[in-house]
C-alpha cells in the first residue's frame, strides 16, 4: 500500500502506440503543451516502461506489434495501471475485424482504466488519469 | 508538351498492343496491355515521356488478376493507367522496380497481399504482414473474407 | 568496424518507442546503409472498406490518419465523384478548401515542433505546439472536433460554416499568421539553425523522380508538383495562391518550404472566407447512386499527394479500394539521402520527410549478427542535440 500512497503525488506514464492512427497519440502529446500541462498534476511522461507507473495505451494492437506490447506490459514494475485510451484502445473501433488486428487491449492485458473517444480530448485523457489516482 | 501529344505518343508506341483502351478525357485515361509488354511500356512512360509513378494497385477479379500501373502527366493533368490481367494460375509478371525504384515496396505489398509474383524483384521480402503470418494466405484476395 | 544500429524514436514522438524502425548500419560516426521495416500500423483498411457502404468509407479512411484527417477524405470522395461524375455545388468547394487548408497549416506546425525537439531546441517545439491550439479550436468550432472532422461526404461537405463564425476564424487565423510569421523569421534568421541543417540529408532532384517523391519532399529539391494545381479540385483553381518550391533539397529546404506554405494557406482561407459570404446555396448534391465503374481521385496533404483508387459493380458497395499515402513514397528516399551523413544527423534527415507512420506503417529491425542493440532512439536524439549545441558553442551563443 505504501507504494500506491506514492503514486498518489505524482503518477509518471509511459506511451505506448501499438498500431493506431496517431491521433490518439498527438492529444496525449499535447497534454504535455502549455495549454494543458500534463506536468503541473505532476503526471511525467518518461521514456522507459521501468520507471512507468501507468502505461497510456493507443490503438488496437497489430499482429506485428503484439510480442512487444506483451514485453513491456511484463518488464512493467509492479503495480501495473493501464489505461486505454481512444475507442481502438478501448473496443478495436471500427478495426475490430480486420485481419491483422488482435486486440483490443483488454484482450491481451488487464485494463484499469477506459478513456474512450475517437480521439479524446486532453481534457478527457487528464480526467482519466486522474480518476485513476484518486481511486487507488 | 501540348495537351494532346502523350496520349498520341502512346498510341502511336504501342499500337496493336493495346487490348482495351478507356478514357474520360482529359484527365484519365486507362489501357489494357499483354503483360509482356509491361516492362517496355513502363520504360516508355516513365523515362522517354518523364511521367510520375504513382503507384500500383492489385484487384483480385472473378475473371483475372489485374494489376493496374497508375502514371501520372503532372503539367498536363493526365493520369494514365496501364492495366495487366494475370491468370488465377499463374498470377506472375515482370517487376518494373528495376526500372522505376519508386515501384520496390508497392510491389513487395502486392505479392504478400494477393499473392501475385513479381519475376526479378530486387528486394522480394514481406513489407507489411508479420513474419508469422501464415504462407499462401492472401489477406485481400476475394475468396478471403473479414474476420478469417 | 560494421556495427548495426536500431532507432526507435521517442517517447516525445508520436510512435512508440520499443520497436526498432530503422537499421542503420555505422562504420564509426557515419551511415553506411538504411533499411526501413513496417508493418506495425497495418490495420488492413483496404480490405475493411470492401464491406462498407461508399458513405461508410469516407468514416473508415479518415482514420487512417490522425494528423492528414481530412486529406484521405477528400481524396476519397474526389475518387467517388470522378467515379460518378458528380459536381459538387461551389460552397461545399470552398468549404472543403478551408478545411483541408487548416489542416495543411496545424499539422506543419506540429512538424516544425517536433523538429525542434529532434535537434534540441525545446522550448520552440513548446511555443509552435501552443500556437497550434488556436487552429485546433477553430477546428472544433467549425466542424465539431478538434481532429477527425466528420466534414466530406462525396456529393459535397456534410456541415456549413455559418456568417456568425466567421469572425472568430479571422481572428484565429490573424493570430495564427502572427505567430508563424516570428517563427519563420526566427528560423530563416538562426546562424545556429543555418549550420545545422543546410546540407544535410540532400535529395537530388534525381533521386527524387527516381523514388517518386511527392509533396514538401519533392518541392524542397525543385521539382514543382502539387495537386492543388496541376489536378485542380475543391476551391483551388477559384483563388490566388502560389507553390512554393526550394532548390537545394536539403533539411533546411524541406523546413523552408513547410513553413512558407503556411502562408499560402492562410491566403487561400482568407479568399474562402471571403467567397463565402457572397455563394449561398447547397452544400452538398445529391447521391442517389454510384454506376459500375472506376474512379481516381488525389488530394494534397500536408505530406503530399494521397491518391484514392475505388472501383465499384453497381452495388452500395465498393469492390476495391486502392489508398496510397504520400508517406509510402517518401519514406523510401532514405535510402538516398541518409546513407554517407553522420549518425547525430540521421534523427533530422529521417524527421524532415514528415513521416506520418500510421499512413504508411511502422518501421523495425533487428541486428541479426550480434543480437545487440547499440544506440536506440533516446541516444540519436541525445547525439542530434549535442551536435547542436557544439555549433552554438563555436557560435559563441547559448543554446536555446
Amino acid at each position: 500500500m505504501n507504494k500506491l500512497w506514492a503514486l498518489k503525488k505524482s503518477i509518471w506514464v509511459y506511451h505506448l502506440c501499438s498500431g493506431s492512427c496517431n491521433n490518439c497519440d498527438i492529444e496525449i502529446l499535447d497534454c504535455l503543451t502549455p495549454k494543458f500541462d500534463l506536468e503541473r498534476f505532476g503526471i511525467l511522461l518518461v521514456g522507459s516502461i521501468r520507471h512507468a507507473d501507468a502505461i497510456l495505451a493507443t490503438g488496437s494492437i497489430s499482429r506485428k506489434a503484439l510480442p512487444r506490447i506483451k514485453r513491456v506490459y511484463e518488464q512493467m514494475p509492479q503495480p501495473k495501471l493501464v489505461i486505454a485510451v481512444g475507442g481502438c484502445a478501448c473496443s478495436g473501433g471500427i478495426f475490430k475485424n480486420a485481419y491483422n488486428i488482435v486486440g483490443p487491449f483488454d484482450k491481451i492485458v488487464p485494463v484499469t482504466a477506459y478513456v474512450p473517444g475517437c480521439p479524446p480530448k486532453p481534457e478527457a485523457i487528464i480526467d482519466g488519469v486522474v480518476k485513476v489516482i484518486n481511486s487507488l | 508538351m501540348v495537351q494532346q501529344d502523350v496520349i498520341k505518343e502512346l498510341k502511336e508506341k504501342l499500337g496493336k498492343k493495346i487490348l482495351k483502351w478507356e478514357e474520360k478525357p482529359p484527365k484519365r485515361y486507362y489501357l489494357t496491355i499483354p503483360r509482356e509488354d509491361i516492362l517496355e511500356t513502363a520504360n516508355f512512360i516513365f523515362k522517354e515521356q518523364g511521367a510520375r509513378f504513382i503507384i500500383e494497385s492489385g484487384v483480385d477479379t472473378p475473371r483475372a488478376m489485374e494489376i493496374l500501373y497508375h502514371f501520372s502527366f503532372d503539367e498536363l493533368n493526365k493520369i494514365v493507367t496501364l492495366k495487366v490481367l494475370l491468370p488465377k494460375d499463374r498470377c506472375e509478371v515482370e517487376s518494373i522496380a528495376p526500372i522505376i525504384p519508386g515501384a520496390n515496396w508497392i510491389e513487395r505489398e502486392i505479392a504478400e497481399l494477393l499473392g501475385v509474383k513479381f519475376l526479378n524483384h530486387p528486394d522480394p521480402r514481406r513489407l507489411l504482414l508479420a513474419e508469422d503470418w501464415p504462407e499462401g494466405e492472401f489477406p485481400l484476395r476475394q475468396e478471403v473474407r473479414e474476420n478469417q | 568496424m560494421n556495427r548495426k544500429t536500431i532507432i526507435p524514436i521517442g517517447p516525445y514522438h508520436p510512435l512508440q518507442e520499443e520497436p526498432e524502425f530503422f537499421e542503420l548500419e555505422v562504420e564509426g560516426e557515419k551511415v553506411i546503409d538504411i533499411n526501413v521495416h513496417i508493418g506495425y500500423n497495418h490495420r488492413s483498411i483496404e480490405k475493411i472498406a470492401e464491406s462498407k457502404t461508399f458513405d461508410q468509407m469516407v468514416f473508415l479512411v479518415e482514420r487512417i490518419c490522425g494528423i492528414c484527417s481530412t486529406s484521405h477524405p477528400i481524396a476519397n470522395c474526389n475518387a467517388v465523384e470522378d467515379l460518378a461524375g458528380i459536381e459538387i455545388p461551389e460552397r461545399a468547394r470552398y468549404i472543403r478548401s478551408i478545411v483541408g487548408e487548416l489542416e495543411r497549416l496545424h499539422s506543419h506546425l506540429l512538424w516544425a515542433g517536433l523538429a525542434g525537439h529532434f535537434i534540441g531546441y525545446n522550448t520552440l517545439w513548446m511555443w509552435i505546439w501552443k500556437y497550434r491550439e488556436p487552429i485546433l479550436e477553430i477546428f472544433e468550432a467549425v466542424t465539431g472536433n478538434r481532429n477527425h472532422y466528420a466534414m466530406m461526404i462525396p456529393g459535397g461537405v456534410r456541415r456549413d460554416i455559418k456568417e456568425e463564425d466567421i469572425p472568430f476564424l479571422s481572428k484565429g487565423l490573424d493570430e495564427a499568421e502572427r505567430k508563424i510569421d516570428m517563427v519563420t523569421k526566427a528560423v530563416l534568421d538562426d546562424p545556429v539553425l543555418a549550420a545545422r541543417l543546410k546540407g544535410v540529408g540532400i535529395l537530388s532532384r534525381e533521386d527524387a523522380i527516381n523514388y517518386c517523391a511527392v509533396g514538401p519532399t519533392a518541392r524542397a529539391s525543385g521539382i514543382p508538383i502539387d495537386v492543388r494545381r496541376d489536378d485542380p479540385y475543391a476551391a483551388y483553381d477559384l483563388v490566388d495562391w502560389e507553390v512554393i518550391t526550394q532548390e537545394e533539397g536539403d533539411v533546411f529546404a524541406k523546413a523552408v518550404v513547410r513553413l512558407l506554405e503556411c502562408f499560402e494557406s492562410i491566403k487561400i482561407i482568407r479568399q474562402c472566407l471571403k467567397m463565402l459570404r457572397t455563394v449561398k446555396g447547397e452544400i452538398a448534391a445529391k447521391v442517389k447512386e454510384i454506376p459500375p465503374g472506376e474512379g481516381i481521385g488525389r488530394h494534397e496533404a500536408p505530406r503530399g499527394e494521397v491518391f484514392h483508387y475505388v472501383r465499384s459493380d453497381g452495388s452500395n458497395m465498393p469492390v476495391r479500394l486502392k489508398v496510397r499515402a504520400p508517406t509510402y513514397v517518401n519514406l523510401p528516399t532514405c535510402k538516398a539521402t541518409v546513407p554517407g551523413e553522420s549518425v547525430a544527423d540521421a534523427a533530422i534527415i529521417l524527421a524532415a520527410i514528415d513521416p506520418c507512420y500510421c499512413c504508411t506503417e511502422r518501421i523495425v529491425t533487428i541486428n541479426k549478427r550480434t543480437g545487440q542493440r547499440e544506440l536506440n532512439g533516446q541516444d540519436l536524439l541525445r547525439l542530434s542535440r549535442k551536435k547542436t549545441e557544439k555549433i552554438c558553442k563555436n557560435m559563441g551563443r547559448r543554446n536555446v
